[in-house]
């Protein structure tokens, strides 16, 4: 088993967090995992990209090619990656930031207003672990226990609100095709 | 000491970056001082030190400069103190002269270089190899240093710890080359078990002070590297850049002095070359192509070695964990049946030159160069595997 | 004071097989060697817990003939290596010996930054206005219109004033004299000494190889007459000063004597803290 797991937006999105998360799970899961990103040099904004490979072998090549599953949470970034899933594989994106979100070709697709669900869950910089919960539901690649540990390893602070984002996301999700 | 580090890191397991795991195998090596000054993508070695290092007796200090940065790491490591410090490109550049006064002086110290694209600031956030001749021929004057390339966060962490060893056991400065990708990727690290955990310190002074010669080797063992005694232990030792004779005493003007000094040096580290020559080999018995490969890049390159040899490729794979030294006499038996060798590297072709010098010319050498920021994918090595099939 | 004959100091204080030393007939550095020697003296200072570091030029050669640790680093950097000394071992006493070009231009911020962080060494800068060791070129020092090999017409930059600048920037101990004020400097690089924190004693020295020649200002009692007529000692200035009166004369004198907490104490104090 080998899977690629691309997340993306811009800079303050929590992007590259969400990537550790991910791959710390894979690791307690008992996976090997690595997790490299993409910045601009712009400390906030910017685009941004997280990429996590997760197998039950070594890695060798460390990098996301045609991802297996694509998180995505801009615009410009859905443009850019959208396509570059592979064939059957999932794309999950929240369509308030992404309204143009047509896209040709053998996919699946699930939707997740992530941001508006995080503002109404107080803030929304947890818009991310929504996402990380969707991801979780409709995609069995790392069990959610292993999430939840790495959410609480990961962000220690303000433990209540990650989870309820994350639990919300699972169950918020909506499934296109 | 060291088991209090892995005690005090708690968790097993980790999920770090390239930069954190060289913080903390230079824990688990017992480094006790550092001295840094910010750059990226190293920056993250400085912050991990900051944190550790008043937790555990040790030092940090933020200098005003690169070259500040090596001259307190040099000073420190003259009382004793297993030292390091880190930086990118730039801030390399800077430390040359330092590095040679180390060289030249036989202070042990340790230097992660976390590269980025070059020339000058180039590319501050992208991977680059570009500053491997450099590493070896980067200060004036012959010389021999020790470099090393890990490949993952977890040899990050292991190289690091071997840095410290091979440092203090050949007294030389000894630079970890790591590159943007690796010192910001995150990966799986198990930390050493505490009881094997090998971890090295410098020979001290045998004798008593009225007969120690800072500089003098043989004497009680047939090492070629000299005894040392830390300043404040009563041995009042003189340590110089200058040519010196075994008491340590300039003697700038007497070629034999100086030949006898410098061939030493080297020959500290060369004597024991198959000892510190650290690299892997596969699909080398019936290999017609070999790729030769370090660091980063030797991630894609296994990758592609492995699709070739489905392809039925005869094609095998030596990967460089030691990048200086270059063991010629070894690399000249591996390569012999080998028609062609491929050298991927993050730069226009700088380890390919002493493979080249090391074949004859019935062998084609072939660069495989990358530069600009991505690492080669295992296609892009794969097409000159492909493209060299006879 | 206590008054010791040569012989003690060179019987006590200093590596016999690295004698004689390099420096020139008439040169000012010996005579700092001896006063710094003395001054150990009178503290009665371990010199197995001493190290002098150096950096490069005639006065950096200083440390290789006292016998003590030594360490003779590069151009500029002996503030930085003299630093990763003193916080790897605070126990230790460290000695810096400079010239004005080597803690002046090329290890300038090494100095600033040394100040500002407050490390507990002390740094004598023996200053004779010139790069003495390459023969004789223009220094940050230098005085406007002297001559030098590389001003062959008269130098036309300002020169900095090293003791001012440590007094700027926060020395707690900052003292300036010449080798004509032999006991006021020994007190002083005594005072430095016993000081906590970055401590600066500049002594103008006279070079009559270069300086001296290029100048045409004769032999060194000629030039040790000259640093008499050119300086001015604080207390004197001070009165002048309060007389609405000013000169171009150098001052010396004590410049900075306070108290103020080293990195060392600093740090030793936060790491308590952490636990």
């Amino acid at each position: 088993m080998k899977a690629g797991i691309r997340i993306s937006g811009f800079g303050g999105q929590g992007i590259i967090l969400s990537g550790v998360i991910v791959g710390k799970a894979a690791v307690f899961d008992g996976l090997n995992a690595v997790q490299t990103q993409s910045y601009g040099p712009e400390a906030r904004g910017g685009s941004t990209r997280s990429e996590v490979v997760v197998s039950d072998e070594e890695i060798d090549y460390p990098k996301v090619e045609s991802a297996s599953v694509s998180l995505i949470m801009s615009q410009e970034a859905f443009y850019k990656y959208a396509s570059r899933t592979k064939r059957e594989g999932l794309i999950i994106y929240d369509p308030e930031l992404i309204p143009d979100n047509k896209i040709e070709g053998n996919f699946k697709l699930a939707e997740i207003n992530a941001t508006r669900i995080a503002s109404e869950l107080g803030t929304k910089i947890v818009a991310n672990i929504v996402m990380l919960g969707a991801f979780n539901e409709v995609c069995s690649l790392i069990s959610k226990d292993s999430m939840i540990e790495s959410i609480k390893d990961s962000i220690p602070k303000m433990l209540d609100l990650n989870l309820n984002a994350f639990e919300t996301g699972m169950k918020k999700v909506n499934i296109i095709k | 000491m060291t088991n209090d580090v892995i005690r005090l890191l708690g968790k097993k397991d980790l999920f770090i970056q390239g930069d954190e795991a060289a913080v903390y195998g230079a824990l688990i090596a017992d480094c006790r001082f550092f001295a840094g000054y910010p750059i990226t993508p190293a920056t993250e070695v400085a912050e991990g030190m900051a944190i550790w290092m008043p937790r555990l007796g040790g030092v940090y200090v933020q200098m005003e400069d690169e070259i500040a940065s090596i001259a307190a790491v040099i000073g420190a490591s003259c009382t004793g103190v297993k030292s390091m410090t880190s930086t990118s490109g730039p801030g390399f550049s800077l430390m040359q002269e330092c590095i040679g006064y180390a060289c030249m002086a036989e202070i042990p110290c340790v230097i992660v270089n976390v590269q980025r694209g070059g020339p000058s600031t180039g590319q501050p956030t992208e991977a680059a190899q570009g500053d491997v001749m450099q590493a070896m021929w980067g200060t004036h004057g012959d010389h021999q240093l020790i470099a090393l390339a890990p490949k993952s966060v977890q040899e990050t962490l292991d190289l690091t710890i071997e840095s410290f060893n091979l440092s203090e056991d050949y007294r030389v400065p000894v630079i970890l080359l790591l590159d943007a990708e690796i010192g910001h990727m995150r990966e799986k690290v198990v930390l050493p078990e505490v009881t094997t955990v090998k971890v090295d310190e410098r020979v001290p002074a045998t004798i008593g002070p009225d007969k120690y010669r800072p500089y003098r080797t043989g004497f009680t063992r047939p090492s070629k590297v000299p005894e040392f005694a830390p300043f404040g232990s009563g041995y009042r030792t003189y340590v110089t850049g200058l040519t010196h004779d075994k008491r340590g005493f300039p003697v700038t003007t007497s070629a034999e002095v100086h030949e006898e000094l410098v061939r030493r040096l080297i020959e500290k580290v060369q004597d024991d070359i198959d000892d510190i020559w650290y690299h892997e080999t596969s699909f080398l018995e019936d290999a017609e192509i070999i790729v030769v490969s370090y660091g980063t890049t030797s991630r894609p390159a296994v990758s592609a070695v492995k699709m070739a040899r489905k392809n039925g490729i005869k094609v095998g794979h030596i990967r460089l964990i030691t990048i200086w030294p270059f063991h010629y006499e070894k690399m000249r038996e591996y390569l012999k049946n080998a028609h062609t060798v491929i050298v991927p590297e993050m730069n226009l072709g700088q380890m390919f030159h002493p493979i080249r010098e090391t074949v004859g010319k019935d062998t084609k050498v072939v660069s495989a160069p990358k530069i600009g920021g991505a690492i080669h994918t295992p296609y892009e090595i794969l097409k000159f595997i492909e493209g060299d099939v006879k | 004071m206590s008054f010791i004959s040569n012989d003690i100091v060179i019987d006590k204080y200093l590596r016999k097989d690295m004698l004689p030393t390099i420096f020139c007939t008439g040169c000012g550095i010996g005579s700092v060697m001896n006063f710094c020697l003395r001054a150990i003296h009178d503290l009665n200072i371990d010199m197995n817990k001493t190290v002098f570091v150096s950096g490069i030029g005639c006065s950096s050669r200083v440390p290789g003939y006292i016998y003590s640790d030594g360490l003779h680093s590069l151009h500029g950097r002996a503030i930085a290596y003299a630093t990763g000394v003193k916080l790897a071992n605070p126990e230790l006493k460290v000695i810096v010996f400079t010239g004005d070009g080597d803690c002046g231009a090329i290890g300038g911020n090494h100095f600033l930054h040394a100040i500002r962080r407050n490390v507990d060494i002390t740094v004598i800068s023996i200053n004779n206005f010139i790069y003495g060791m390459t023969g004789g070129q223009v220094a940050p020092t230098t005085p406007l219109r002297s001559k030098t090999t590389t001003t062959p017409y008269g130098n036309i930059e300002y020169p900095i004033d090293l003791s001012m600048m440590a007094k700027v920037i926060g020395a707690p101990y900052v003292a300036r004299w010449t080798t004509a004020h032999p006991i006021q400097c020994m007190n002083s690089i005594k005072k430095a000494l016993q000081k906590t924190g970055f401590s600066f004693v500049e002594v103008l020295a006279p070079c009559p190889t270069s300086y001296g020649r290029l100048n045409k200002m004769g032999n060194t009692l000629d030039m040790t007459k000259h640093f008499k007529e050119s300086t001015i000692n604080i207390k004197t200035y001070e009165k002048m000063l309060a007389e609405g009166k000013d000169t171009d004369k150098m001052i010396i004198g004590e410049l900075v004597d306070i108290e103020k907490e080293d990195f060392n104490t600093k740090y030793k104090k936060f790491c308590g803290e952490l636990k």
